[in-house]
């Protein structure tokens, strides 16, 4: 099979979408390399499953949405993911690729917190967004997805809190594709500073269950000394969207990074977390669940790489799978010459649904330093019958029981998720694809 | 309730096509305590499996009723809607259920829908039957079973089986693993069930256990068979002088079934 080197877009549409969107001399010149590289660049090979067939170049890419003026003007089925009732005021939502809403609480726009969309941030805050964007954690070059992310950028939020802000209270984002041919091209940056904290959220949504759209996402996470960034997602793409997401994360000295990611694309999917554990004593537990149904093919990477001396990761990957669905599920711990005293654990397991639904766990460890601990735990398997017999015996019937056994198994994940309103969303999603 | 019957009738029971259960025949009527005595291996626990409808046991021949009702028709969950209950032995863990949730679906699943317990009353009754119990309050929001100690594994079933009110209790081997004082609690739950409405089937093989909850009837099985029935006396009688007696009296020399050598 041949490889697809021409782009369906080219200089000239790329030079004139960054001067619409009035963006700094940097990013122009940034896009207009990226594009330059994406020519030649292949394409990402995610372990075990064969993405060559998957439609990465059908979409439109620019399409905007309109604002709202109250979040009360917004459809149904995207109020439900806002807490109403705590009246949440550190909020985006972009609807395709515009910002339809947004606003953060006064006090903390006073400590300098910066939560707003991309577009803005780069028009108003150019050199902390170039001094992040594309830098220390993904790099342009890595595949033709990473180049093409660069190139055509046309989403996404920027998330700063200054030294010693400690926020209590959730950022949230959220991705709303509404048109069904609509791109995602979403770059997600948080960055907090020495000695601060923060907990952001984000859900991607769309309903194109025919019509064919592209998610392309990079998502930097950049947590600096001492500094504690908790975060929550729910991706939501309908059958329609293929998705490749890059949700990277950079720890420095004594920080900590905690991912609670709920994947619950319908569409094929390649999802890579990957965090860099740079500083001594850094950690980062990453935590996943996902579901697959109808014929979609999902790869997940969970990677922790530790640098940093006494520096502790932990994955946990749980999947269900039914129909004829099936995903990898990699789980990757590297511990690099010289971070002695680090801690690389990781566990994934899968639970199957149906015959034809294939799940693989793919544990890894990579480990080039003699005095560290590593463990790693991985299963794929069905519903446990005796697990099923015991709830069955108090009278529950086979289904309810099942369905309490996949809640259960993916508790793990969904109980952390931060924001009540996300986390009842998730439990529904969840509801849902597996019933 | 009415009082309800369990008719067991030559029941014969494979577990991977090793026969365990040689013919079994037993009759609990409501307001009946009967206990089944009898060694390690005599096919004790494969009765009790083999009434609720584990998995792993296979009936080939003989029959069990409810009141007339063909149990070995019936699904795991309609025999328990029937009024069947089972104390296991090894109940299982179910990580992410909490024990709280777990027993509002079997409330539940016991009554039409349109007619939940309302979470007030549940509530209330579970924190006095778990009072009653003596059981921590905290037990109630953790995972079902996951880390429980044995002795908070068996009390959280005696939990069930006094929320739930079954018209039959089976209770398997629920005195293993228990200190006195833990045996005395699980005794004294047992023992409040205790009416017209309530039959019970006690698998146990010490004696032990009925010094606090006194049988009607006392069976022994060996040899996948009840060899033995009496009433109070003959499990004083067991506990007195052993099994060796019976052996003795029925010419047995291995009492065990179905164990590999």
């Amino acid at each position: 099979m041949t490889v697809e080197t021409k782009l369906p877009y080219d200089q000239d549409y790329v030079r004139s979408f960054s001067e619409n969107r009035k963006e700094p001399e940097w990013m122009k010149e940034l896009r207009l390399q990226a594009l330059d590289l994406a020519e030649g660049l292949e394409m990402p090979k995610p372990d075990k499953t064969s993405i060559k067939r998957w439609k990465f170049d059908d979409y439109k890419h620019d399409v905007a949405g309109e604002a709202i003026n109250s979040i009360n003007d917004l459809p149904e089925d995207i109020q439900v993911f806002l807490d109403l009732e705590n009246h949440n005021e550190n909020l985006v939502i972009q609807r395709n690729q515009s910002v339809a809403y947004k606003s953060l609480a006064s006090g903390l726009e006073e400590k300098g917190v910066i939560l707003t969309d991309i577009q803005t941030a780069l028009q108003e805050h150019s050199d902390l967004v170039r001094r992040y964007y594309m830098k220390d954690a993904v790099q342009i070059d890595e595949h033709k997805l990473t180049a093409l992310h660069t190139a055509l950028m046309n989403g996404g939020v920027f998330v700063y809190v200054p030294k010693n802000v400690q926020i209590e209270e959730p950022l949230q984002a959220i991705f709303w594709q509404e048109d069904p041919e609509a791109a995602t091209f979403n770059h997600v940056i948080v960055v907090a500073e020495e000695n601060s904290s923060l907990t952001y959220v984000e859900n991607y949504i769309s309903q194109n269950k025919e019509e064919h759209a592209v998610a392309n996402i990079v998502t930097e996470v950049i947590a600096h000394d001492n500094a504690n960034i908790n975060f929550g997602s729910v991706d939501n793409f309908a059958a329609g969207t293929t998705v490749y997401v890059n949700r990277r994360g950079v720890a420095y000295r004594d920080a900590r990074i905690e991912w609670n990611l709920g994947q619950m694309n319908d569409g094929n999917t390649v999802s890579e977390n990957i965090t860099h554990l740079i500083g001594d004593n850094s950690y980062s537990y990453a935590k996943t669940v996902s579901v697959g149904r109808g014929d979609q093919s999902q790869n997940y990477t969970a990677k922790i790489v530790h640098f940093g001396k006494q520096s502790e990761g932990f994955i946990l990957q749980h999947g269900v799978m039914k129909d004829s669905a099936s995903s990898i599920f990699n789980g990757i711990g590297k511990i690099e010459h010289g971070a002695t005293k680090a801690n690389a654990e990781q566990e994934s397991r899968v639970l199957m649904l149906s015959r034809d639904a294939r799940g693989d766990a793919n544990p890894i460890l990579l480990i080039d330093e003699d005095d560290v601990t590593a463990g790693h735990a991985a299963s794929v398997g069905r519903v446990d019958p005796v697990q099923l017999y015991y709830l069955m015996s108090r009278g529950i019937s086979q289904q309810e029981a099942e369905r309490l056994i996949i809640h259960g198994f993916l508790a793990p994940v969904v109980k952390e998720i931060p924001i009540d309103a996300v986390r009842e969303q998730l439990t529904e999603v969840i509801e849902r694809k597996v019933y | 309730m009415a009082s309800s019957t369990l008719e067991i009738k030559d029941l014969h029971v494979e577990i991977e096509g090793q026969e365990i259960l040689k013919g079994v025949n037993l009759t609990i009527k409501g307001g009946e305590f009967h206990a089944v005595m009898g060694p390690n291996g005599t096919g004790k626990s494969t009765l009790a499996s083999a009434i609720m409808g584990h998995p792993k046991y296979e009936v080939t021949k003989g029959e069990i009723l409810l009141d007339g009702e063909d149990v070995l028709e019936m699904e795991v969950d309609e025999r328990a809607q029937a009024g069947l209950f089972l104390a296991m032995q090894y109940p299982s863990e179910i990580s992410g259920v909490t024990t709280s949730d777990f027993l509002r679906s079997s409330i539940n699943a016991h009554r039409e829908e349109g007619d939940e317990i309302s979470l007030m009353k549940f509530i209330k009754e579970m924190d006095e039957a778990m009072d009653y119990l003596e059981m921590d309050k905290n037990m109630a929001q953790r995972y079902l079973n996951e880390g429980f100690s044995g002795g908070e594994k068996k009390r959280n079933e005696i939990l069930q089986l006094m929320m739930l009110k079954p018209a039959i209790g089976i209770l398997d081997e629920i005195d293993s693993g228990l200190d006195i004082d833990a045996l005395k609690v699980v005794s004294k739950g047992i023992n409040k069930l205790r009416d017209e409405s309530f039959g019970c089937l006690i698998i146990t093989h010490y004696q032990r256990l009925l010094d606090y909850i006194t049988p009607d009837k006392v069976h022994v099985m060996m040899k996948g068979r009840v060899v033995k029935s009496g009433g109070p006396e003959l499990a004083q009688r067991l506990e007195a002088e052993g099994y060796d007696w019976i052996k003795q009296e029925l010419g047995i020399e291995d009492e065990t079934v179905g164990q590999k050598a």
